[in-house]
């Protein structure tokens, strides 16, 4: 039996220790704001936050996570207020929306770490998530935006 | 001898493909136009937007009824059907704003509602070919025009003042003369009492009274979802009781399934059967590939259920597909002369006396679309009834295959369309959601059919592979007096038809012989060539190997004669003129008729010139930097775009400026035609870049985005401006959401030539820069 933290509660999961945390969180939760893109860490849409640090949940097995504390999207703001999906909002960043809970989780984990990041730190921090609509111009300004209010 | 060519065999098909495949379900279904039209109203085009589009010839055409797609609810909330799929183009705002727009309701006080598939109630759904604004901003306009005057008409009877008294605006009807005010939730139940107007009666708004129309400043209605995560999308769909499903399919197109060992699947923890799935011969059109299916209690206990399997595969007669054997297979074919399908005056006498004659023969690989949610689907079949949740294009067509694929009526088929995690194209096909319709079916529960990835690389339908050759023949003054421009490549109708191997019409109609230049003699030539896996539509389709071609081409020439680029570009469009295209048979244009939408030489001089003001060419770039253009007319929209690039030292490209100018006549969200602009130059440079599938034995050879990169934030273009032209007062809407794609490359590889003195002519650009 393993014990995790989801967005504040306690989950227990008795299954394949080696299941992917992204299964776990979308099939076994249920909670779907985390998405698959594709399995090997390449592409960022399954990012969440594990003890504040971004992981990619499609790598990231069920016993990784034992005892730690796992943010995802649902869970980064009550309503939904963070600054960065503020910007994204202000600006508007999507289009088909997908790629888009893992780049603004990717976004907030790097806000936690540097709170007033550069355009090039921007840039390599949010370089491991792939937006094939192309919103990254828009990305980078939210980004900015969220980090200097203007 | 096939179909294309034979028109007594598959009738409804060959119309299609060969005179308006605008569909690209409407190949698939072979039929002609009958059925439909049950409620619909015919379209009347206004005279202050007089242009009629190609939205009647679609299967099921248009519906103008406001009670189908409008409703309103006692407290005034006005919901609108948005009946098109949204996979990132803002559609779903945009053709709900156009109603609440034209019956003056308060946007803060709209709702949108998806519809499901059902094209006899909602007109043709298949949200592709960047129609939806260009076929619906008029009958949407109708549609909000008749429910408000519905709503002014029961506010009038209310009163006892006659009709012309009173006037909608912004949610409530206004009395004038005695300045009493209904809302419209009060005047709802009465105005659905009211006939329907004519809609040949209609008073549409002026547009300098419009308030959302055009102006940009309204969000997409998914924002707030999209930011929190609770848009729903395809793979978010659960229900009770729901099974996951992974399938393994085979990896040659055409392959077969021999025999599958699943004891090993079955020890892996979660997995709960291993069966087969049907599959259908090649060319299997929409049809599923078949192969072994592994469900489970949840997707990752599903994917290593399938690492488990133990299966043998027969490869049939594609096992042999290889692409560097089949790249000079078409570029021995694009050396020969091919089936005429443009000729004017005599290239072959022109090429022989020219002066000079300059070749480029120009290669572009197989693309996958890889949109970043990969094919899913949820079916619930009971008995002869099948419900599906899907992010599909096409929610009509999906439903038809459906009720096809399990031998059940349309009727008891519903389609249900979530958000797509972009389309592109791929989900214009619904072979995900067949899947999980027969899984289903076979066990008896709701099933979720998801693909990996690399499912999505290995078995879609990928977009065609071309050798592009052009001669170019030019007098003593440097004009250009010869034109000679053969595509060879599979056809898109290989997936439907066994035998192809010319392409259509439609594909013919992409940039080959629609080519825009003045020159006297001119020659399109289409060599044969075989289909060896599934083709499909890749967003704006052939159009990216021939602007890739032509525009290259335009650039070869003013380096040979030492001209500049876009003076060169404007002296071969040359002069403000209509082209007349009598030579091609069957000119496909877009599906629009010739008269509303004709190949516009102004309006393609006229973004040349506006990218060339605003994008600043002809500036000092620094030393390695260089400036590239090229500009396309696609899905009857005119765009140039003009790209700065620079090559270090080590052959690194990077991308410190695009500026594009679009101009796609009459639009209604300029801030999405931005946002789809900007998305372009992205996937532009991913596929000039990096963009290649190969294969090897019969089997694709990439797998992830490992090997199948495509652009990320830390190489994308620095800055991307979009300038939109302003239209004209009866400037017809235009596509956009492909159109941005064709011009990239190009613009980028003569940015590259200026650069580094380097022609690049096979994409990708891989390492070619490398020093």
């Amino acid at each position: 039996m393993i014990k995790l933290k989801i967005n504040g509660q306690e989950q227990k999961w008795d299954g394949d220790p080696d299941l992917p945390l992204l299964w776990f969180i979308r099939d076994e939760i249920g909670l779907t704001g985390t998405k698959f893109g594709c399995g090997q860490a390449l592409c960022g849409s399954c990012t969440v936050l594990v003890d504040k640090q971004a992981a990619r949940a499609c790598v990231t097995s069920v016993s990784d996570v034992k005892d730690r504390e796992v943010i995802t999207i649902e869970g980064l703001h009550p309503t939904g207020d963070h600054p960065v999906q503020k910007a994204w909002r202000q600006l508007n960043v999507p289009q088909c929306g997908f790629c888009q809970t893992g780049q603004i989780m990717q976004a907030a984990a790097l806000l936690i770490e540097n709170p007033k990041p550069s355009r090039d730190q921007i840039r390599q921090s949010l370089s491991g998530n792939i937006c094939r609509c192309g919103c990254y111009q828009r990305i980078e300004n939210a980004i900015h935006l969220a980090s200097t209010g203007v | 001898m096939n179909i294309l060519t034979n028109p007594s065999k598959l009738r409804g098909f060959e119309k299609h493909i060969k005179i308006e495949n605008v569909s690209r379900r409407s190949i698939l279904k072979g039929l002609g136009l009958a059925g439909g039209f049950v409620l619909a109203a015919p379209v009347m085009m206004r005279p202050a937007l007089a242009y009629e589009t190609g939205a009647g010839q679609m299967p099921h055409g248009t519906v103008v009824d406001p009670r189908v797609f409008v409703s309103i609810a006692p407290d005034g909330i006005v919901t609108v059907l948005a009946h098109r799929a949204e996979m990132g183009t803002g559609v779903r705002t945009s053709l709900p704003m156009i109603v609440a727009e034209e019956m003056e309701a308060d946007w803060k006080r709209v709702r949108v509602q998806q519809a499901h598939g059902d094209e006899v109630k909602y007109g043709n759904q298949d949200t592709d070919g960047s129609r939806s604004t260009r076929h619906y901003l008029m009958p949407m306009r109708q549609i909000g025009a008749s429910a408000r005057t519905m709503l002014e008409q029961a506010a009038a009877k209310r009163w006892g003042v006659p009709a012309t008294e009173v006037k909608a605006s912004n949610h409530e009807v206004v009395h004038g003369a005695s300045g009493r005010k209904l809302g419209f939730g009060e005047l709802a139940a009465d105005a659905a009492q009211q006939s329907v107007p004519s809609v040949e009666g209609l008073k549409l708004k002026d547009p300098k009274d419009f308030r959302y129309l055009g102006k940009g400043q309204i969000g997409i209605v998914d924002l707030h979802d999209i930011t929190t995560g609770a848009a729903r999308y395809g793979a978010d769909v659960r229900l009770p009781g729901m099974k996951y499903a992974v399938i393994a399919r085979p990896p040659v197109t055409g392959g077969k399934l021999v025999s599958f060992e699943g004891s090993d699947a079955m020890k892996v923890s979660g997995v709960e059967k291993v069966m087969e799935v049907k599959g259908w011969p090649w060319p299997s059109k929409f049809q599923p590939l078949g192969g072994v299916a592994v469900i489970a209690r949840n997707t990752g206990a599903a994917i290593k259920g399938r690492d488990a399997l133990k299966i043998v595969w027969e490869d049939g007669p594609n096992g042999k597909y290889e692409s560097s054997a089949y790249r000079k297979e078409l570029e021995e074919a694009a050396r020969k002369p091919g089936l005429v399908v443009r000729k004017e005056g005599d290239v072959e006498a022109a090429l022989k006396g020219a002066d000079k004659v300059i070749v480029g023969e120009y290669f572009l690989p197989h693309l996958a679309h890889v949109a970043m949610e990969p094919p899913v689907a949820v079916a619930d079949v009971k008995g002869d009834k099948a419900e599906i949740w899907a992010p599909v294009q096409s929610a009509g067509g999906t439903r038809e295959d459906v009720a096809k694929t399990l031998d059940i009526s349309q009727e008891n088929v519903t389609v249900n369309v979530t958000l797509l995690g972009g389309g592109f194209g791929r989900k214009s096909k619904c072979d995900f959601a067949l899947e999980a319709a027969l899984l289903s079916k076979e066990l008896g529960a709701p099933v979720k059919v998801q693909w990996t990835r690399e499912d999505d690389i290995h078995n879609g339908f990928l977009h065609t592979v071309s050798v592009e050759r052009i001669e170019a023949g030019l007098d003593k003054s440097g004009k250009v007096t010869a034109w000679r421009h053969r595509s060879v490549a599979p056809s898109i109708a290989s997936t439907f038809a066994a035998g192809t191997v010319h392409q259509a019409p439609f594909e013919i109609g992409m940039g080959l012989v629609d080519m825009p230049f003045e020159i006297a003699n001119i020659s399109c030539e289409n060599p044969e060539a075989a289909a060896h896996t599934r083709i499909g539509w890749f967003r704006s389709v052939s159009n990216i190997p021939r602007a890739f071609a032509v525009q290259s081409m335009v650039g070869e020439i003013a380096h040979a004669t030492g001209r500049d680029q876009k003076e060169m570009l404007l002296e071969l469009i040359g002069s403000p003129r209509i082209l007349k295209l009598d030579s091609v048979k069957d000119l496909w244009n877009y599906g629009e008729p010739y008269d509303s939408y004709p190949i516009d030489t102004a309006r393609l001089r006229r973004v040349v010139e506006l990218v060339a003001e605003k994008g600043e060419w002809g500036r000092q770039v620094p030393k390695g930097h260089g400036l590239g253009i090229a500009a396309h007319r696609s899905f009857v929209s005119y765009i140039a775009t003009i790209i700065e690039v620079a090559v270090d030292d080590k052959g690194k490209l990077t991308v410190p400026r695009v500026d594009t100018a679009i101009d796609c006549g009459t639009y209604v969200n300029p801030e999405r035609i931005q946002s789809q602009i900007e998305g372009a130059a992205i996937m532009g440079l991913s596929l000039a870049k990096y963009g290649e599938i190969t294969f090897k034995d019969g089997k694709v050879q990439q797998k992830n985005f490992d090997d199948f990169p495509v652009i990320r934030i830390d190489e994308s273009p620095a800055v991307t401006n979009v300038h939109i032209v302003p239209p004209g007062p009866d400037t017809p809407p235009s596509g956009v959401g492909e159109p941005g794609v064709p011009p990239f490359a190009p613009a980028l590889i003569n940015a590259i030539f200026a650069a580094t003195g380097k022609r690049i002519r096979a994409l990708p650009i891989g390492k070619q820069l490398e020093m």
